[in-house]
């Protein structure tokens, strides 16, 4: 019963001289790292043992002597995350964390700009979203302010700030007036990302034909196809013809050849003749000759 | 959105009876910046991909093959899990994680649709296994940002990232 006793009360006297041993060996850790920059562990006790660093970014793992400091130079760990530091010695093992975080240096932006291609004259048609990186592929998450910048060759330039949250920002636009390529530039202090956004025409406004004779036939021209804001429809747009005479309906699509379209059609007295391209209807014209 | 969201998370933890992990699963209701609003089966979808994520995440750092990351994770996520998978093995060593609680919130939803960004407070434990020696386990809690992009059948983590809380 003595023995026992002695044996447990040894037992449990090893196990606190462990404990407070383990206690006293005490890793000097960075509370945070920036990405690509150098750090130091230093260690305490004697002896050898092995370090970890284990992140879901990167693992390190390196021989260290118990008392010195543990020198990674720049690079070492580039990606930003939360990393554990293990120094597993042969008789206690040490735990702590740290984080690394992104450097406070824009180098990437993912810029997503939508659509590539829309009609002139649209009110918010246009959106913008920005993800800013550092050098090592890293999401800043602090704050930096994005400007966007639309421009065309002619118009005046809108522009935007917005303050990245969680290392986002976006916007919405306006498509401009006049048709043409547009830029459309995300720009985080002399890092920036370019999108070209196409504005084409609009649908056609005030469709107008005009109709006169052409042997047994009538010939039907339209005026120089154009949107609202006097841009020119482009050619390849499909305009229809229609002549309606007797309950009977003849339709004819012809496509614009330089900004216009032509067409003949038979020419009856009586018969009605109308003009659309897609939704857009244009005028009528009774044929009475 | 809340209360489905909040039965999705029911759903997960009962579906994980039969699942190596059983994390508990708490989404907030969104805190959106941007001018779209989001579809509850989006947000539902985008969450429910997510946490799967975790699983091949587990698995493809446990058994140290990078190719289990692929159908859950996709550019710089997948490019960074993959090389600390290489690293890994190169090293000898293995870490075996498994989560035990999300509490998830959704913070952005892109103007034009193609990505979502959640922040996740995450707690879960780390082994780290090296030659088969287990040198440590430790719970660990940490906020992750995460962007999620669409692909063909699913969301995948384009961005998966820890920040300090």
């Amino acid at each position: 019963m003595k023995a026992r006793l002695t044996l447990v009360l040894g037992g449990l006297a090893v196990a606190i001289a462990q404990m407070s041993c383990a206690q006293d060996e005490q890793m000097l850790l960075p509370k945070t790292v920036e990405a690509g920059s150098a750090f130091s562990i230093q260690s305490t006790g004697s002896g050898k043992a092995t370090l970890y660093i284990v992140g879901l970014g990167q693992v390190l793992k390196r021989d260290v002597q118990l008392g010195e400091t543990a020198f990674f130079p720049a690079e070492s760990l580039i990606s930003a995350g939360h990393y554990l530091v293990v120094l597993a010695g042969t008789s206690s093992t040490q735990n702590g964390s740290f984080d690394v975080l992104p450097t406070g240096k824009p180098a990437n932006l993912s810029f997503l700009a939508k659509p590539s291609r829309l009609p002139v004259g649209l009110r918010g048609g246009i959106t913008g979203a920005v993800y800013v990186f550092d050098d090592y592929r890293n999401l800043i998450a602090a704050p930096a302010q994005v400007s966007f910048e639309l421009s065309n060759p002619t118009g005046p330039v809108q522009k935007r700030l917005v303050m990245t949250r969680n290392g986002a920002a976006w916007t919405v636009m306006d498509s401009t007036a006049q048709q043409g390529i547009d830029k459309f530039v995300a720009r985080v202090d002399d890092v920036y990302s370019t999108r070209v956004v196409a504005q084409v025409p609009g649908d056609p406004c005030g469709l107008k034909m005009n109709a006169q004779q052409s042997g047994q036939q009538v010939r039907l021209v339209t005026d120089p196809v154009r949107d609202c804001s006097g841009n020119a429809i482009p050619d390849g747009t499909v305009v229809t013809f229609t002549e309606k005479y007797n309950g009977v309906q003849s339709t004819v699509d012809e496509p614009l050849k330089n900004g216009i379209a032509e067409v003949e059609m038979s020419a009856h007295t009586g018969a009605t003749f109308s003009v659309a391209s897609g939704i857009v209807m244009g005028n009528q014209i009774r044929w009475e000759k | 959105m809340l209360k489905s969201l909040l039965i999705l998370a029911t759903f997960i933890a009962a579906s994980s009876v039969v699942a190596p992990a059983q994390a508990s699963v708490r989404v907030e209701s969104a805190n959106l910046q941007g001018p779209r609003s989001l579809p509850e089966e989006t947000g539902r979808a985008a969450i429910r991909d997510y946490l799967q994520s975790w699983q091949s995440l587990s698995a493809a750092f446990d058994q140290n093959r990078a190719s289990l990351l692929d159908p859950e994770f996709v550019g710089i996520a997948r490019d960074k899990l993959t090389e600390t998978i290489q690293q890994q093995t190169a090293l000898g060593i293995r870490t075996h994680y498994t989560d035990s609680a999300h509490d998830i919130q959704i913070v952005f939803f892109s103007p034009e649709g193609l990505s979502i960004e959640l922040l996740d407070t995450v707690e879960y434990d780390v082994q780290v296994i090296d030659r088969n020696r287990v040198k440590t386990t430790q719970h660990v809690r940490a906020k992750y940002l995460i962007i999620v992009t669409p692909a063909e059948l699913r969301w995948r983590v384009r961005v998966f990232q820890a920040e300090p809380e």
